[in-house]
C-alpha cells in the first residue's frame, strides 16, 4: 500500500483496511458467542476470541499509522524545584501560629498514643499462630512416630520384613496418620555385608526404614538408584547413600535423612520403636 | 450528527458541574514520546487488566479449601475419587465449566506476560537511566510491584492444591523457615502450623485475590499519578532537551495506538490460554506430602530462585550451636540481595558518581553512553539466565544425555565465569561504541575494541566509565545544529496563539495553543531556553493532522458503526420472520 498512488487513494485503502479489521473482529466475537452456545470448545473459544481482539488491534494499529500523525509535537517540560517564594508560603501555611505542629508537648502525647495502639494492633496477629498447638521449634522436632507404632502402606495395611520388595522402595507411615506432612519414610531392602556405615535405624532382616523427606527443603526424595543403593531427590538432585547411613554425597542437602528405628511385634509386622533419630525434612534453627 | 449532538450536551453538563475543559484540554494534549521501549510498561497494565477479568471468573468457581471433597464430573480418570476441593474445583473448572478451561488458562498466560513485560520494562528502565533523579519514587514503587507481582504469582500457582504447586510450596516454606531466629515463627504465622496445615489454601486465596491486588491496584495508581506530574523522559535527538518532551499527543494519536496495543495484549492472552495448555493439574493429580513428581520445573519468574538452589553448594554451619540450614544462603540472602539491589540501585550509582549527581534527568542515556552501568547489567542478566537454566538441570540432563551431577558442575563453573566474561565483553563494546559514536554493533571495527581496552588514554571515551557524562548524552543540542534552530509564533484566525520549534532537521509544533502571546512565549522560552523567537504568518505549518484525514478517520468509525448496526438489525427482523407463524 505504501509508496504507490496518490496520498488519497492510499487513504482510501487504509480506510478500507481499517474497516474490515473491524469487521473480521465482529465475525470473531459472533463466533465465539456461537461456540460457546454449541457446547464450548477450548481451542476454538480461545481462537474466536483472539480474532475478536486481534482484528481491533489491527484496526486501531492501521488507523494509528496510516491516519494519524506520529510524533512532530513538542510540549515544555518546567524544572522541579519550586519558586522560592512558592516554598515559602508553602512553609507558613503549613506552620503558622494556629498550626498543630507548634503544639510539641501535644504532639508528643499523641505520638505516644498512636505507638501504643500501633503496639497493641500487632497483637491480634498472634490469632495467626495456632494456639492450641505446640510451640514450632517442638512441632518440627517431632511426628507421631514412637515405639510400638505400626508401619503402613498407603492404603493402610500393615508391613512384615518380608513383604518389603527388593529393588524397589516401600513408601510407609505410621498406622492413622497418613496425611501428615512429616511422617512418610521409606522401606528398602539391603545387604548388610554392604553398609559401610551402620544405619542409624537398625536393620530387620536387612530391612532399613528412613524418612522420605529430604533434609534440604522437605521434597520426598522418590528416585532409587538399585545399584548404588542411593536415593535421588526430584527437586534439586540431593543424593543420599543408603550404605553409609543415608549420608547426603551430592547436591545441596547437607544432613543425612534420619533414620526410624524399628523392630517386629508379636504378630511379625515391622513397628517403630521410636521417633526418628533426627527431626525429618528442611533443617530450622532450633534443631541442635 | 445526533450523537455529535448528544455527547456535545453530555459534555457541557458534566463542565457545567465539574468544569472538566480546562483539565481536558491539557490532558488531551499531554505528549508522549514515540519509542517501542516505552511500550513494556503499557502491556504490563493491560495484561494486570486481563488478569482482573479473568481472575473474578475464576473466583466465582474456586473453592479455597482442603476440605476432603469427592470430584464427580466430565475428567473421567478423577471422577470418584477423594482430593481437596481447591483442587476438585479447579478440575471442574477446566472440564466442567464452560469456557472454564480457556479462563484458566489466559489467566496463567497473563500472569506470566504480566512478569515478563515488568522486568523488560524493567530493564529499559535500568539501561537507560530513567531511575535518575526525579524518577527514584517510580523505581521503588516498580521494584515493589515487581516483588508483588512474584509473590502473587506464586500464591496463584499454588492455590490449586496440586502435586507440583504443592511440592514448591513445600520449598518455599522450607526456605522461609531456614532464616535464623525467627524462621519457625515465621512459617507458623503464615501457615498456621507445621507443612500443610488447612490454613494454608484460604489465607493464600485471600492474599491472590484481594491483598496483594488491592496493593498491586493502588501502587498502579501511583506509579501513573506520579508518571503524569513528572512528564515523560526522552532520549535525545532533533529539538529534544532537559526541559521539554517531543512526541504524539495523547488526542488522538496515542489514544488509538494504546487503545491497539491493548487488544493485542487481548488477543495474545486469549490465543494462548486457548491454544497452548499450561499448568494441567489434572495430569499432575493433587498434593500429597509423600510424593514427588519429576521433573518438576516452577514458573520462570521463581525458576531463578529454584535454580540458585539446586547450584548453591551444601552449606550449612552453626550460630552459638543453632542450625543455619542449606537454603538459607541461596535462598533467602541470595533473593534478599537482589532486590535489596534492585532498591538501593539509583541511590548507589549516584554516590559512585565523581561529583554526586543531584541534578535532574530528563533526557535519558542511551545504553552506551554508561559502559560500567551497562557491564554490571549485563553481567547480573547472564548470572540470572544460568541460574534459570539451572532450574532445569535435569531435563538438560536428558537433552544432552548426560549425568544431572555433570551438567551440574558445569553449570556452577559458567554461574562464576559467564556472569564476569559478559559484563566485560559488554562494558568493551559499550566503551567502543560510545568513542566511535552513533554506529550500531556490526560496525565497530577491531581498531575499535581495541582502543576501548587502552585504559587511561581518552580513546575508549572517557575512562572511568560510570557517571561521566558523554557527549551523546549531553543536555542540549551542540552548538552547531542551533544555528537553523529557532522558535516561530503566530496567531491563529481563531485568536489563539501557537508556536513551533524549527531547525534543518525538524519541525515541532506546540502541543496546545495558547490565550495570549506572552503565554505562548513563555512556553516556547521554557522549553528551549532564549532561542530567537519571531512572529510568522498563520499560513502553513502544522497545527494539528490534516483535515481531510481527520473526517476520513470519524467517517470509518461511522461507518463501521454502521454497517454492525445494519448486520443486527436484518439478524434481528430474520428471526422475527421465522417466528412468526405463515399466513
Ligand atoms: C496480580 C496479578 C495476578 C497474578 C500474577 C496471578 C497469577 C495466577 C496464577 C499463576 C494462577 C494459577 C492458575 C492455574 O491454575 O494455572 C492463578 C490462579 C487463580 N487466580 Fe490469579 N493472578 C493475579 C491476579 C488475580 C486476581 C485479581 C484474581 C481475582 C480477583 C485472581 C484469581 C485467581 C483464582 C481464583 C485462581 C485459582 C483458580 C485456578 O487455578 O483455576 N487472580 N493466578
Ligand atoms: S528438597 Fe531435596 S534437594 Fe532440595
Amino acid at each position: 500500500m505504501t509508496g504507490r498512488g496518490t496520498p488519497d487513494r492510499r487513504e482510501r485503502v487504509s480506510s478500507a483496511v481499517v474497516a474490515a479489521a473491524f469487521g473480521v473482529s465482529a465475525l470473531g466475537a459472533a463466533g465465539f458467542a456461537a461456540v460457546y452456545a454449541t457446547g464450548g470448545q477450548t481451542q476454538l473459544e480461545g481462537l474466536t476470541l483472539a480474532v475478536a481482539f486481534a482484528g481491533i488491534a489491527v484496526g486501531l494499529s492501521v488507523w494509528a499509522r496510516r491516519l494519524l500523525p506520529t510524533g512532530g509535537y513538542v510540549e515544555e517540560h518546567e524544572p522541579f524545584d519550586s519558586p522560592p517564594a512558592d516554598l515559602r508560603l508553602a512553609a507558613e501555611a503549613l506552620t503558622g501560629p494556629e498550626s498543630p505542629v507548634r503544639r510539641r508537648g501535644l504532639l508528643a502525647m499523641l505520638g505516644l498514643a498512636l505507638g501504643a495502639l500501633a503496639g497493641a494492633a500487632l497483637f491480634p496477629l498472634r490469632s495467626l499462630l495456632p494456639f492450641d498447638r505446640q510451640r514450632p521449634a517442638r512441632a518440627l522436632r517431632t511426628t507421631p512416630w514412637a515405639a510400638g507404632v505400626r508401619l503402613v502402606r498407603a492404603d493402610g495395611t500393615p508391613v512384615r520384613p518380608a513383604d518389603v520388595p527388593d529393588g524397589t522402595v516401600l513408601t510407609v507411615f505410621p498406622q492413622g496418620h497418613r496425611s501428615r506432612g512429616d511422617v512418610p519414610a521409606f522401606a528398602v531392602r539391603l545387604d548388610p555385608a554392604r553398609f559401610t556405615a551402620p544405619p542409624p535405624g537398625g536393620t530387620v532382616a536387612g530391612v532399613v526404614v528412613y524418612s522420605l523427606l529430604c533434609t534440604h527443603a522437605g521434597c520426598p526424595v522418590a528416585l532409587y538408584l538399585q545399584g548404588t543403593a542411593r536415593v535421588l531427590c526430584p527437586c534439586h538432585q540431593s543424593t543420599f547413600d543408603l550404605l553409609a547411613g543415608a549420608r547426603p554425597v551430592a547436591g545441596p542437602a547437607a544432613r543425612p535423612l534420619p533414620g526410624l528405628p524399628i523392630t517386629v511385634d508379636v504378630e511379625g509386622y515391622l513397628v517403630a520403636t521410636g521417633d526418628f533419630t533426627a527431626p525429618p525434612g528442611a533443617g530450622f534453627w532450633s534443631l541442635r | 450528527m445526533i450523537t455529535r449532538w448528544l455527547s456535545g450536551r453530555l459534555a457541557r453538563s458534566l463542565d457545567d458541574r465539574l468544569r472538566v475543559a480546562p483539565v481536558l484540554r491539557r490532558a488531551l494534549a499531554k505528549v508522549f514520546p514515540d519509542h517501542w521501549s516505552f511500550m513494556f510498561g503499557e502491556i504490563a497494565l493491560y495484561s494486570f487488566v486481563v488478569l482482573v477479568l479473568t481472575g473474578v471468573f475464576l473466583t466465582l468457581f474456586f473453592e479455597p479449601s482442603t476440605a476432603d471433597t469427592v470430584y464427580s464430573g466430565a475428567y473421567a480418570p478423577l471422577d470418584g475419587s477423594r482430593t481437596s476441593a481447591a483442587y476438585a474445583s479447579t478440575v471442574r473448572l477446566s472440564f466442567d465449566v464452560r469456557a472454564g478451561l480457556l479462563m484458566r488458562q489466559t489467566h496463567h498466560w497473563s500472569a506470566l506476560l504480566f512478569v515478563g513485560a515488568i522486568v523488560l520494562h524493567l530493564l529499559r528502565v535500568f539501561f537507560t537511566g530513567a531511575y535518575r533523579r526525579p524518577r527514584e519514587i517510580n523505581w521503588l514503587i516498580g521494584v515493589t510491584m515487581l516483588a508483588l507481582a512474584l509473590f502473587n504469582g506464586f500464591t496463584g500457582y499454588s492455590i490449586p492444591d496440586d502435586l507440583l504447586s504443592g511440592t514448591g510450596l513445600r520449598i518455599l516454606y522450607s526456605v522461609t523457615q531456614s532464616i535464623p531466629l525467627v524462621g519457625e515463627w515465621l512459617v507458623f504465622l503464615a501457615a498456621g502450623g507445621e507443612f500443610p496445615t488447612a490454613e494454608l489454601v484460604p489465607r493464600m486465596f485471600v492474599s491472590h485475590v484481594l491483598l496483594v491486588p488491592a496493593v498491586l491496584a493502588a501502587l498502579i495508581a501511583a506509579h501513573l499519578g506520579i508518571l503524569l506530574r513528572q512528564k515523560h523522559s526522552q532520549f535525545p535527538g532533533p529539538g529534544r532537551t532537559e526541559n521539554n518532551v517531543v512526541g504524539s499527543r495523547f488526542w488522538p494519536s496515542y489514544t488509538v495506538r494504546t487503545l491497539a496495543l491493548f487488544a493485542w495484549v487481548l488477543a495474545v492472552a486469549f490465543a494462548l490460554g486457548g491454544l497452548a495448555q499450561i499448568n494441567p493439574v489434572w495430569i499432575y493429580g493433587p498434593f500429597d506430602p509423600a510424593q514427588a513428581i519429576s521433573p518438576a520445573q516452577p514458573d520462570w519468574y521463581v525458576a531463578w530462585g529454584d535454580g540458585a538452589l539446586r547450584l548453591f553448594p551444601a552449606v550449612e554451619f552453626r550460630v552459638f550451636g543453632r542450625l543455619v540450614p542449606s537454603p538459607f544462603l541461596p535462598g533467602v540472602v541470595f533473593g534478599g540481595l537482589t532486590f535489596a539491589g534492585l532498591y538501593l540501585w539509583p541511590f548507589l550509582e549516584r554516590r559512585r558518581r565523581r561529583r554526586r549527581d543531584r541534578l535532574a534527568h530528563q533526557l535519558l542515556d542511551p545504553p552506551r553512553a554508561h559502559p560500567a552501568r551497562i557491564g554490571f547489567g549485563v553481567g547480573v542478566l547472564a548470572l540470572f539466565a544460568v541460574l534459570l537454566a539451572a532450574a532445569a538441570d535435569d531435563i538438560l540432563a536428558r537433552i544432552l544425555r548426560l549425568p544431572v551431577l555433570h551438567v551440574l558442575s558445569i553449570l556452577r563453573v559458567l554461574a562464576l565465569a559467564l556472569p564476569v566474561s559478559a559484563g566485560v565483553v559488554a562494558y568493551l563494546v559499550a566503551r567502543a561504541l560510545r568513542a566511535g559514536g552513533g554506529r550500531g554493533i556490526g560496525e565497530l571495527t577491531r581498531s575499535d575494541v581495541r582502543s576501548a581496552m587502552r585504559f587511561g588514554s581518552r580513546a575508549g571515551g572517557v575512562s572511568t566509565g560510570v557517571g561521566d557524562p558523554s557527549p551523546v548524552a549531553t543536555a542540549e543540542p551542540a552548538a552547531g545544529s542551533h544555528d537553523a534552530a529557532r522558535i516561530e509564533l503566530w496567531r491563529d484566525p481563531d485568536g489563539l496563539w501557537r508556536w513551533r520549534y524549527r531547525d534543518a532537521v525538524v519541525v515541532l509544533a506546540a502541543s496546545q495553543a495558547y490565550r495570549s502571546r506572552p503565554e505562548a512565549e513563555r512556553a516556547a522560552a521554557t522549553a528551549y531556553g532564549d532561542l530567537p523567537a519571531r512572529e510568522v504568518a498563520p499560513s502553513g505549518g502544522r497545527t494539528g493532522e490534516p483535515a481531510a484525514m481527520r473526517e476520513r478517520a470519524g467517517r470509518i468509525a461511522g461507518r463501521a458503526g454502521g454497517y454492525l448496526a445494519l448486520a443486527a438489525v436484518a439478524l434481528w427482523r430474520g428471526r422475527r420472520a421465522r417466528r412468526r407463524p405463515p399466513p
